[in-house]
């Protein structure tokens, strides 16, 4: 068995997952999308799966996609890298397959994305559709600031920062939400990311503990991991107020150095485990 | 052998089993490096935060 380890920025999360591979005896190659190169045209690598822990999304989905097209297995699939690198997907899939998630509005312009946050209410919530660990998502809380926000993304971001995406306020009773891990069909852990910001990022300083998974954790994460299509995610949930729970991100490339400890699960063992039966053909990479 | 920092010039140690790509903080001045060879060991500063980074 022959695996491939696509990354770039040699991060804790790899090392583990190294690490894990060397314990098991496992030949892998680690391949650095800085140096790569896809021959389109003759599709052939060598590799029973290939494992994805590219730090750029638009290498990664490309990469996925070479070579799903070659017909190579790959954790996570071309699919599920692109449905959850961009969050008006990600909400359409959650939607289209009945996951609940915090209300949002899309708009073309400023102005009509004025009259979308209005009609949310303030406080609203701004996002990049294309962007991670918490940055450029913005909480507007009056209309100046919108008119703000808004004027400043249409004239300094580039052209996707003029899909405005915009999401009710989810207030956080506990000052927290959580990140749950999913590794195909099974939720297998679960952190409470606690912080006094109204961004909880553990990049951005949340912090980290257990969080028991209930019943209902656990179907609401593997729904939203089925709803876009399987693998090995970590997903967002806010809790409402009301007790709900909402899906709100999922992610593709799931880093987990702040979650082993408090979860006592070992993540980077679990993600080679399924990484391995997929090259075995016993779950589905393609 | 130690690898310095491009950043302050301290010397920096590597723990074992670093391994090139990876990335680490220098104590003295907290700048974020990039091992680009563990043998001889040598340093340089992390690329910038790119548009499409992250989780």
């Amino acid at each position: 068995m022959r695996i491939g380890v696509l990354c770039s920025r040699i991060r804790v999360e790899e090392k583990l997952i190294f690490a894990e591979l060397e314990a098991r005896g496992i030949d892998y190659v680690r391949l650095n999308d800085d140096e790569l190169i896809f021959d389109l045209n003759a599709g052939r690598y060598p590799y029973d799966v290939v494992l994805e822990r590219s730090i750029h999304h638009s290498r990664a989905l490309y990469a996925l996609h070479a070579l799903n097209d070659a017909g190579i297995p790959t954790v996570n699939t071309a699919h599920v890298a692109r449905i959850c690198g961009d969050k008006f997907l990600t909400t359409q899939a959650l939607i289209k397959n009945n996951v609940p998630t915090p209300r949002t509005l899309m708009a073309f312009t400023p102005e009509s994305a004025v009259k979308a946050i209005e009609e949310l209410g303030y406080p609203a919530v701004l996002k990049p559709a294309i962007g991670s660990w918490g940055r450029l998502i913005a909480k507007v809380n009056d209309r100046e600031a919108a008119e703000a926000i808004l004027e400043h993304k249409e004239v300094l971001g580039s052209y996707h920062h003029s899909i405005f995406y915009i999401q009710e306020y989810v207030a956080k009773p506990n000052m927290r939400d959580i990140r749950a891990f999913v590794i195909g069909d099974e939720c297998i852990g679960a952190i409470y990311r606690t912080s006094p910001h109204w961004i909880t990022n553990t990049a951005r300083g949340g912090q980290a503990s257990v969080c028991p998974i209930t019943p209902a954790i656990a179907d609401i994460c593997v729904a939203a991991a089925q709803a876009v299509g399987g693998g090995v995610v970590a997903i967002d949930l806010l809790e409402s107020s009301d007790g709900q729970i909402l899906v709100n991100e999922v992610n593709y490339t799931m880093e987990f150095r702040n979650s082993i400890t408090p979860t006592g699960v070992n993540i980077p063992g679990r993600i080679v485990e399924y990484t391995i039966e997929v090259a075995q053909g016993k779950r589905s990479g393609l | 052998m130690a690898a310095v920092c491009p950043e302050c010039d301290a010397e920096i140690v590597f723990k074992a089993g670093t391994i090139t790509g990876e990335i680490i903080v220098c104590p003295d001045c907290a700048a974020e490096l990039e091992v680009t060879s563990v043998n001889p060991p040598a340093l340089e500063l992390a690329p910038e935060v790119g548009e499409d980074w992250g989780e």
